[in-house]
């Protein structure tokens, strides 16, 4: 792997912030590409995109920030698909 | 937060029964109303709401754990319970394996934050090779009791 990471931010929206079934979607979708993909949050050690044991330790109630960290070679592709997963289980 | 501050002491069990997904479920659901929970009828419910949670997505998140959980309006706090099974069960976890230590988790309506710090605690334990394997070496409640308490 080589170049930069591409960074991206956003907002937990889902009044029940980040819980077990947007993390297993988000896990889910990072698994399919070869990028690796960190999840940054202020106060916490960077969590491990591909792990739902380790996302869980975010615990990102709405209204919080969290930081995309993705690097590899399909990285623009697996942002879409890790944003477009939290998006679409927003509500569950 | 630790374990020891939602897990419900007289509810643990290091030896579950059953062998299937439903049978764990509701086993572990019956330990809390033996231990004081829930009132005639909501025990049923409870086990519904949390078979309907698992066809989302199955709360077997990977090396042989399982954290099945759900809200209802039957208890004000967040109450849990823990079981190992020494056989293992097969619950449609993430990576397929089958899992022999399960966090059920109840929680009220209206504290969503609760429920993630109980699930950012569970999976800080779980995370821990150390612990789990003391858990599942563990043979008594006390036992368990102890290693769920003594975490930092």
């Amino acid at each position: 792997m080589s170049g930069e990471p591409i960074r991206y931010t956003l907002t937990i929206a889902n009044p029940q912030g980040l819980h077990m079934r947007p993390i297993a979607a988000l896990v889910e979708a990072a698994s399919r590409f070869q990028s690796s993909v960190t999840i940054l949050k202020d106060g916490q050690p960077p969590a491990n995109g591909k792990s739902v044991m380790s996302l869980l330790g975010l615990a990102a109630e709405k209204g919080t920030q969290i930081t995309f960290e993705i690097h590899g070679p399909d990285a623009g592709d697996a942002l879409k698909a890790v944003v477009d997963a939290i998006e679409r289980t927003c509500e569950e | 937060m630790r374990m020891s501050d939602f897990v419900v002491r007289e509810s643990i069990s290091p030896e579950l029964t059953a062998a299937t997904k439903e049978g764990v479920i509701r086993e572990m659901v019956e330990n809390l109303r033996v231990a004081g929970y829930f009132k005639g009828g909501e025990q049923d419910d409870i086990v519904k709401a949390i078979l309907k949670r698992e066809q989302l997505g199955s709360t077997g998140i990977g090396r042989g754990v399982a954290i099945p959980h759900t809200k209802h309006a039957s208890v004000d706090r967040l109450i849990g319970t823990i079981g190992i099974s020494r056989t293992g069960v097969s619950f449609e976890s993430l990576d397929g394996e089958p899992v022999n230590v399960f966090v059920l988790l109840v929680s009220p309506q209206d504290r969503p934050s609760d429920h993630l710090r109980a699930l950012e605690n569970v999976s800080r334990c779980l995370r821990d090779d150390t612990f789990v394997k003391s858990l599942r070496h563990a043979t008594t409640r006390e036992a368990i009791w102890t290693l769920l308490d003594d975490q930092s």
